[in-house]
């Protein structure tokens, strides 16, 4: 057995290009400008649970290399053309996640990440529910606030259960029996028992502040403030994580330090954060909402496929 | 034995999970949008056969446990222990106890050739093959000419084993019997 050939048909590779054709005129009726961001990067996600692939820019004729990293979304140089007045503006890119692989999950994958200006999250959620309308078919996505979810599926109310009951659920429900933090535990709650069951397209909106990542936090979503983050859910997988985007540069740098914090307390790598993106802020960046999309699952969803491997012409392990 | 992290656990790796030596039998990548990435995994315990629904941080790791699959000819019984001798010329002979022979009791035929599971030497199990072929000692008397179906009986077999078999078949007839299903295939 030689692995050279495809793992994905060819039919189902020409219906992901039919696809990738609706989203390029999607964005065109829509008369949303599409830009291209650097894939190597001089600063790295801060994200502590994300590990991008470094490589070095080796001068030719030589001198000092530089370090570079591949980067994991194209979300920091996007806000920098956000702040220098683009104006709204899309794109589709491979992005690349150290370490990731899995049946919904490659190294090396299709983003499709889009910003548009004067937007809040909740105007977002609607035009994301429409281009997967346009290409599903499915029914509108329902919308239910992080807490809703898990009051109606597992009774519990997170607002005001403390971090040792989360630990029970976990360790009874989920068979875990490590240790975590409170975000760890709702996260293993989320993605053990929560999202299988969110098989209609499902709108989760206002997350924990706590896992705001780059969302802004606001009073109205939740009877306690709460990230104007939200998550699209379909066939009890993620398709799609937006934010109404955090402007707020000093807080954008707190943020940035506190993920630093979380990296050397896990005994991970502190990279070097983009600087550029505080500065860009500083400078200002347009009230916007922003939203990635995974593009191989929207796929996936599309032809019923069980494997990332079914429409990928060249997983990891063929690469 | 060496520690095997998340990412090893392929299916039919042996590890050691509290105290017991289980078998991988499946393995997925969980990482949500944000945050720690788990793998939850599906293992056979070896001691008892259950399978559970375990989960791990991705890069958590487990002891590696030494967990042997042998091809061994059945001997004989003692009354004690069911005796096997390894097909590889070696000759090595083990005695399994009846916790390990479990319901495999039921198929076991001398120089019939057996899967024994052995943990630090020791059998834990006998699987036997998908098909195995036993003589039936008690059932009532065949119809004759009636090969066409229709109705079953039960037969008791030569290891104590009972089966559903069509009418026709008679004691003294040797049975092929599927040992995943406890079906009758057919006469052998």
């Amino acid at each position: 057995m030689h692995d050279w050939q495809p793992t994905a048909s060819i039919d189902n590779l020409r219906r992901r290009a039919g696809i990738i054709n609706q989203i390029r005129r999607f964005f065109a009726e829509r008369d949303v400008l599409e830009v291209e961001t650097p894939a190597l990067s001089g600063a790295a996600v801060s994200d502590p649970h994300l590990f991008p692939f470094i490589t070095d820019l080796v001068p030719e004729g030589g001198g000092p290399t530089r370090v570079l990293y591949l980067h994991t979304s194209p979300e920091y140089p996007m806000k920098r053309l956000l702040a220098a007045g683009s104006g709204s503006i899309w794109q589709q890119c491979k992005v690349y996640r150290n370490g990731e692989s899995g049946s919904r999950h490659n190294p090396e994958f299709t983003m499709l990440e889009w910003y548009r200006v004067g937007f809040d999250h909740h105007q977002l959620m609607e035009e994301v529910d429409q281009l997967v309308r346009s290409v599903l078919g499915c029914t509108p996505a329902r919308r239910v606030t992080y807490a809703d979810l898990f009051r109606d599926l597992l009774v519990t109310d997170i607002h005001g259960c403390d971090t040792s009951e989360l630990a029970r659920l976990g360790r009874e429900r989920c068979g875990f029996t490590g240790e975590l933090d409170r975000d760890g535990w709702l996260n293993l709650l989320f993605s053990h028992l929560i999202e299988p069951q969110l098989i209609e397209p499902t709108m989760v909106y206002a997350f924990p502040a706590s896992q705001a990542a780059l969302a802004r936090i606001v009073g109205s979503d939740d009877r306690v403030p709460s990230a104007a983050r939200f998550e699209l859910f379909i066939n009890g997988m993620e398709l799609a994580n937006g934010y109404f985007e955090l402007t707020d540069a000093m807080e954008q740098a707190r943020r940035f330090e506190t993920d630093q914090q979380l990296r050397a307390a896990l005994n991970r790598p502190v990279l070097p954060v983009d600087e550029h993106l505080v500065h860009a802020l500083h400078s200002g960046l347009p009230e916007c909402a922003g939203v990635a999309l995974g593009v191989d699952r929207l796929v996936m969803l599309a032809m019923g496929a069980r494997s990332i491997d079914e429409v990928i012409a060249f997983p990891i392990t063929r690469a | 034995m060496a520690n095997y992290s998340t990412n090893e656990f392929k299916p039919g790796l042996k590890v050691m999970l509290d105290g017991d030596p289980c078998a991988i039998l499946e393995n997925e990548y969980v990482k949500p949008g944000k945050g720690q990435a788990f793998n939850r995994v599906k293992v056979r315990n070896l001691k008892n056969g259950r399978v559970n629904e375990r989960t791990f941080k991705s890069g958590d790791s487990l002891e590696g446990a030494d967990v042997m699959d042998r091809e061994m000819e059945y001997l004989y019984a003692d009354g004690e222990f069911w005796h096997f001798m390894a097909t590889d010329g070696s000759f090595e002979q083990v005695g399994a106890d009846e916790k390990a022979v479990a319901d495999t009791k039921n198929w076991l035929k001398e120089q019939v050739i057996y899967q024994v599971t052995l943990y630090n030497g020791a059998p834990i199990a006998v699987t036997p093959p998908n098909f195995v072929e036993l003589e039936v000692v008690e059932t009532d008397p065949g119809v004759r000419g009636d090969t066409s179906g229709g109705g079953t009986k039960p037969a008791k077999l030569v290891t104590g084993a009972v089966v559903k078999v069509p009418l026709f078949i008679n004691v003294g007839d040797t049975l092929k019997v599927d040992t995943r299903t406890n079906d009758y295939v057919g006469r052998a």
